[in-house]
């Protein structure tokens, strides 16, 4: 189902960066940064709900990344799968600041507006409001939907990651679907049913 | 790859309608803030962020970065400053409006003459011995004045007294690492990094150590003073000796003449540490 690591370029050019990292950490941790900010932050943003938590967070589990890998053997380092590595840290970044504050159950208001599918490059307004729908999952199946599909992780990642079989984060993924599809056919019985 | 599942769901979309929802969700990712790969590169010290402060000789420009401050730097505009600042570190410094409020207030308060008021030094690459005459150097209280010497006797390198002076020259923490106060072993102010002697006198005189008056006893050849009731010698501008009346005050050449008229040296400024290496 999914690709096998080694096929996949994005692998190929994090194992590249994960030798220049062992060898000259200040040198190329720049390079992580650059290539790593955008989806760190989307992960949180989506997991978080809200821009400044996420980009503390984001920043919170780069500079993480940075003390861990000055703590590491240098062959470690080599032997790093990046983009998981990274994805555990961000999301034990989350997880402890939503321990701390309680997610709050968001007001739907919502106006998911038209069928996704028809618009896929969505309006701000719809697409913050499937983030406010996102928000009201429980928060195992939130992180799994964020992985799988926001930032777009396979399934053999996403258990490196998150220490899961992948059929427990198949299974999350899908049960956080149905309640988005659920909460959707509730909010659109006026609309044309777009769940089947 | 196969493994048990117990619960296999169904392949995602179609039949589900699953793939309108995922087509959605695909679209929430957001490219992070500009500002969110200086700031992580800065927390971790690896690109630095710096301001402009005011100070008796004009404005400088201070850069920090996460392991603490990295410079402070006399340039005239911020392409000199960036410039310097990168030939001699390897790294970019970017301006911004204002230190962060704890290190405004630090630097505030160390600036007034608070020893007390925690302030992180980055010095990545700079020697030991360096570090050691500018650790130093920060013990000298405000308003007074130390010689070369006297850093150089403190540190166990009392022959390296000319190093000192290079090392305080190459001080990339000037006025919050008060190499100011530190003068030729003969009394004279002497050189200062940070825009030449006359910046040097300024801050001095701004932090109440009267230059005219140490360049008076310089020219006269006064080295210490001490006090006749406390038969106790120091340096011209420890705090002790300060306060010794004019009635009592004694002015000595050389320790030799004071330990010559049964003075002992005084256990703040400690003055004999420097006359070792003279």
């Amino acid at each position: 189902m999914d690709a096998p690591a080694a096929a996949d370029p994005t692998t190929a050019a994090d194992a590249a960066l994960a030798a220049r990292l062992a060898t000259d950490l200040d040198g190329s941790f720049e390079e992580l940064v650059s290539g790593q900010a955008d989806r760190l932050f989307s992960i949180a943003l989506r997991v978080l709900g809200d821009r400044g938590d996420a980009e503390e967070a984001a920043q919170d589990a780069l500079v993480r990344a940075y003390r861990a890998l000055g703590g590491y053997e240098a062959a470690r380092i080599r032997e790093l799968r990046l983009r998981p590595w990274l994805t555990t840290i961000v999301v034990n970044v989350c997880r402890n600041r939503t321990r701390v504050r309680r997610v709050r159950t968001t007001e739907l208001g919502f106006e998911p507006g038209a069928e996704p599918a028809a618009d896929p490059v969505a309006r701000r307004d719809v697409r913050d409001a499937w983030a406010s729908l996102l928000a009201t999952l429980p928060p195992a199946q939130r992180i799994a939907i964020v992985l799988r599909h926001v930032d777009g992780l396979s399934y053999a990642e996403m258990a490196e990651a998150l220490g899961k079989p992948e059929g427990t984060l198949k299974a999350q993924v899908h049960r956080g679907l149905a309640t988005l599809r659920d909460a959707l056919a509730d909010e659109g019985h006026d609309r044309k049913e777009m769940t089947a | 790859m196969t493994r048990l599942d117990p619960n296999p769901p169904p392949v995602a979309g179609r039949d589900t309608g699953f793939a309108a929802i995922e087509a959605v969700l695909s679209t929430l990712a957001e490219p992070a803030p500009a500002r969110l790969g200086h700031a992580t590169l800065v927390a971790v010290g690896l690109a630095d962020d710096y301001a402009v402060i005011d100070s008796p000789i004009g404005p400088l420009r201070v850069a920090w970065n996460g392991r603490g401050v990295s410079s402070v730097d006399g340039a005239l505009d911020d392409r000199a400053f960036e410039q310097g600042f990168f030939a001699r570190t390897g790294r970019r410094a970017m301006r911004v409006p204002s230190l962060p409020p704890r290190l405004a207030r630090a630097v505030e308060r160390r600036l007034a003459g608070d020893r007390r008021a925690r302030i992180d030094l980055d010095l990545r690459g700079t020697t030991e011995f360096e570090q050691a005459v500018w650790l130093k150097a920060l013990e000298i209280p405000r308003g007074e004045v130390r010689p070369y010497g006297w850093i150089a006797a403190e540190i166990g390198r009392p022959k390296a007294v000319r190093a000192v002076g290079t090392a305080l020259g190459h001080n990339p923490i000037p006025l919050i690492v008060p190499c100011h106060r530190v003068v030729r072993t003969d009394g004279y102010i002497g050189q200062y990094s940070l825009g030449g002697p006359a910046n040097k006198r300024a801050i001095l005189a701004a932090e109440g150590a009267d230059p005219d008056g140490l360049e008076g006893l310089a020219k006269a050849g006064i080295r210490y003073v001490g006090s006749d009731t406390t038969r106790i010698f120091c340096l011209p501008t420890c705090h002790d000796a300060r306060r010794v009346t004019d009635r009592h005050l004694q002015r000595f050449h050389s320790a030799g003449e004071a330990y010559g008229a049964g003075y002992r040296p005084c256990r703040h400024c400690r003055p004999a540490a420097e006359s070792g290496a003279a």
